[in-house]
């Protein structure tokens, strides 16, 4: 997909041409034919229900596409995330309201508060296999929580009530519409950030930690601060999650953080598919509009999130739309001695999907030949 | 300070209860079964329905008719274990771990609000009260159903370590922990000794749950999940995996949570309790009696 695949390097697709409809799905203006969905939106449905739930959408979108970063990219599971979303709903709430500033003027705070929790937990427990990772990510999650409902200066279990709303430029964006504009803006480049930092060498270095780690720290990638950063990265977004949180419901208490959030937000981000933008944004959308749907159902609708995520494990790993299962590939140098270079037998051990790859004279015709058959 | 250490041991053989299940499962599939922490809940609200539907149970009669609900108990919580592990885990066996964990978080969720969509999402008073005279022993007040509970742990702690060291099961179970692949080509059948490996560990969580709603009086549909990463924690603590470890690392989690409480206050305990497991997982990942592995952490 086109995410994956930086065009300029990969010189043709690997493997088969896709399908019209698959080319649809990776194409680029699918990025801009969601921000439209979402801008039109509020001319279809105005009241402040629907911009409500719309509001949480997208401030939930950003918290995905957040986790993704994590769970998707570099494979650690990491079942607190809500926690960062506290942090910066926290940060932002107390900040503002001690030093009277507007909630904007808060970022940097949110920002360093976000970036120290990061550092905190994943400093020492990075080192630790996916399974430990993810039980203390989620004693972290509980820790940040209990510490919330238990300190005086984050209210207790009442919480902080009155965050101011969005201002910028003098403008009063409080009101539910613009707020929901300014949160689409935001996340939108929030979520292109996500994106193109997967598309980036520190993305690669991501997506072969989650792969292999062992063959990704033989390659000479510091698994450990390759990590650290996955780890970062997402506490900043989820802080800007946490921000626009605040400033949306102008209240907070440790309920809005409970594993229950985490769970949600890890769901649509397997929904989605683990490691592709845009799979996740949809996944987002999905689980946040569905309580809405299921309103009815009460504790049954998280029956079916329940039966729904084992059934996906069990039977869709990858989530409904996944990342293509390729890593965009080198361009071959003249000078740079390639696995395929003239000592090696053509074809033959070769895998089917590299094939075609095309490099250069030579080699080609048989790879491909081959390739093809494979 | 004997109340304080009586106290700890007494929650500490609940937690050591429910962390042998986890170890075992740990040991032997290496799959850290998120569910189990809510079966353990299920296993309070399964014995809640078979008091509440026979009635009201003279007081005289309350140990008797716990005890057999605690039977039954076991039998229906081992045997939904071993549903959850055909269901759920079972197809997931050779995917990696990220799966196979998602799939436990999504096990656990079921459970969870499956309970709440059935019983109720309020808290529910149990029916059978355990309540008996205090003794003062070395000035610790110690009650009877106290030293009831007790016993019955140890009881079912030391029955399960001569069921792993001495039968032929238990030889299998800890072969498969060894080596699954060699103990299949040994001619063990891996996937019955996983089922009994399931059967045994829902068992124990479940009885803990029946003798917590009995101890506490009051059960809710949520109550698995912070029983759940304390049993975890002290599965970590003894070293996961290891069943004389996961007693140990129970007992002292709950030393270690009565004396923590009452130096940072009991609203701290928890905090407490997970700043334990992070520590213990940074400086010493492998537990106290858990043995080096060679894989790298």
């Amino acid at each position: 997909m086109s995410e994956n695949v930086d065009s300029s390097t990969a010189p043709r697709l690997i493997g088969k041409p896709a399908s019209a409809v698959s080319r649809l799905f990776e194409s680029k203006q699918l990025g801009w034919a969601a921000f439209a969905i979402a801008v039109v939106f509020p001319f279809l449905i105005a009241n402040n229900y629907a911009m409500n739930i719309a509001t949480t959408a997208v401030i939930f979108v950003l918290l995905a596409s957040g986790l993704n970063m994590v769970v998707g990219y570099c494979g650690l599971l990491d079942l607190g995330y809500i926690a960062f979303m506290a942090v910066g709903a926290y940060t932002a709430g107390i900040v503002s309201k001690a030093f009277e500033l507007p909630i904007l003027y808060t970022i940097p705070a949110v920002i360093i508060m976000c970036i120290l929790s990061g550092l905190v937990i994943g400093g020492p427990t990075l080192r630790l296999r996916s399974d430990y990772l993810a039980i203390v990510t989620l004693g972290f999650g509980e820790i940040i929580r209990l510490t919330a409902n238990n300190l005086d200066i984050t209210g207790g279990p009442s919480g902080i009530y009155g965050i101011p709303g969005i201002q910028l430029f003098g403008l009063d964006l409080s009101a539910p519409v613009p707020f929901y504009y300014f949160c689409v803006v935001v996340v939108s480049l929030l979520v292109l950030g996500s994106a193109r930092l997967g598309k980036s060498r520190l993305g690669r270095a991501w997506r072969f930690v989650r792969e292999d780690e062992d063959a990704a720290e033989a390659m000479g990638i510091h698994t450990y601060k390759v990590k650290l950063a996955a780890y970062i990265f997402g506490a900043v977004w989820g802080g800007f999650g946490g921000l626009l949180f605040a400033a949306h419901l102008s209240a907070i208490s440790p309920q809005s953080f409970v594993f229950l959030q985490s769970a949600l937000v890890l769901m649509a981000v397997v929904l989605g598919g683990m490691g592709n933008t845009r799979g996740v944004v949809v996944g987002a959308v999905v689980i946040s509009l569905m309580p809405e749907l299921l309103r009815d159902m009460g504790n049954l609708r998280y029956v079916i999130f329940g039966v729904v995520l084992v059934a996906m494990m069990v039977l869709r790993p990858q989530g409904f739309w996944p990342a293509r299962a390729y890593e965009p590939e080198r361009p071959v140098h003249d000078n740079d001695p390639p696995g395929g270079g003239p000592g090696r037998p053509d074809g033959g051990t070769r895998p089917g999907a590299r094939g075609r790859r095309s490099r250069g004279a030579g080699a080609t015709g048989a790879d491909s030949a081959k390739g093809g058959a494979a | 300070m004997t109340q304080l250490i009586w106290n700890g041991l007494f929650v500490g053989s609940f937690y050591a209860l429910v962390a042998l299940g986890y170890s075992m499962v740990y040991g032997i599939i290496k799959l850290l079964n998120f569910a189990h922490g809510d079966i353990y809940m299920l296993g309070a609200f399964i014995g809640f329905a078979m008091l509440t539907s026979v009635g009201v149970i003279p007081a005289s009669l309350s140990i008797t008719a716990l005890l057999i609900v605690l039977l039954l108990v076991m039998i229906s919580t081992g045997a939904i274990g071993v549903a959850i592990e055909r269901v759920a885990y079972r197809p997931l066996r050779n995917s990696p771990r990220l799966a196979v964990l998602i799939t436990a978080v999504g096990a656990s969720f079921t459970l969870e609000y499956g309970v709440a969509a059935m019983a109720g999402p309020n808290p529910r008073v149990f029916p059978v009260r355990l309540e008996g005279q205090t003794f003062d022993v070395l000035g610790a007040r110690i009650s009877a159903p106290q030293i009831v509970l007790m016993v019955v742990a140890i009881i079912l702690m030391l029955g399960l370590n001569s069921y792993v060291q001495r039968t032929s099961m238990g030889r299998a179970m800890r072969a498969i922990a060894l080596d699954p692949k060699g103990s299949l080509l040994m001619g063990i059948n891996v996937n019955k000794v996983i089922t009994w490996t399931f059967f045994i560990g829902s068992a124990l969580a479940g009885a803990a749950g029946v003798m917590a709603g009995a101890y506490y009086g009051k059960i809710d549909f949520l109550m698995g999940f912070i029983i759940g990463l304390k049993a975890f924690t002290a599965a970590v603590i003894g070293g996961i995996g290891n069943i004389k470890g996961a007693m140990l690392g129970g007992l002292l989690l709950g030393l270690l949570e009565a004396f923590g409480s009452q130096w940072l206050g009991g609203q701290w305990r928890d905090v407490f309790t997970f700043a334990v497991l992070i520590l213990f997982l940074t400086l010493k990942p492998t537990g106290l009696l858990g043995e080096r592995v060679t894989e790298r952490v």
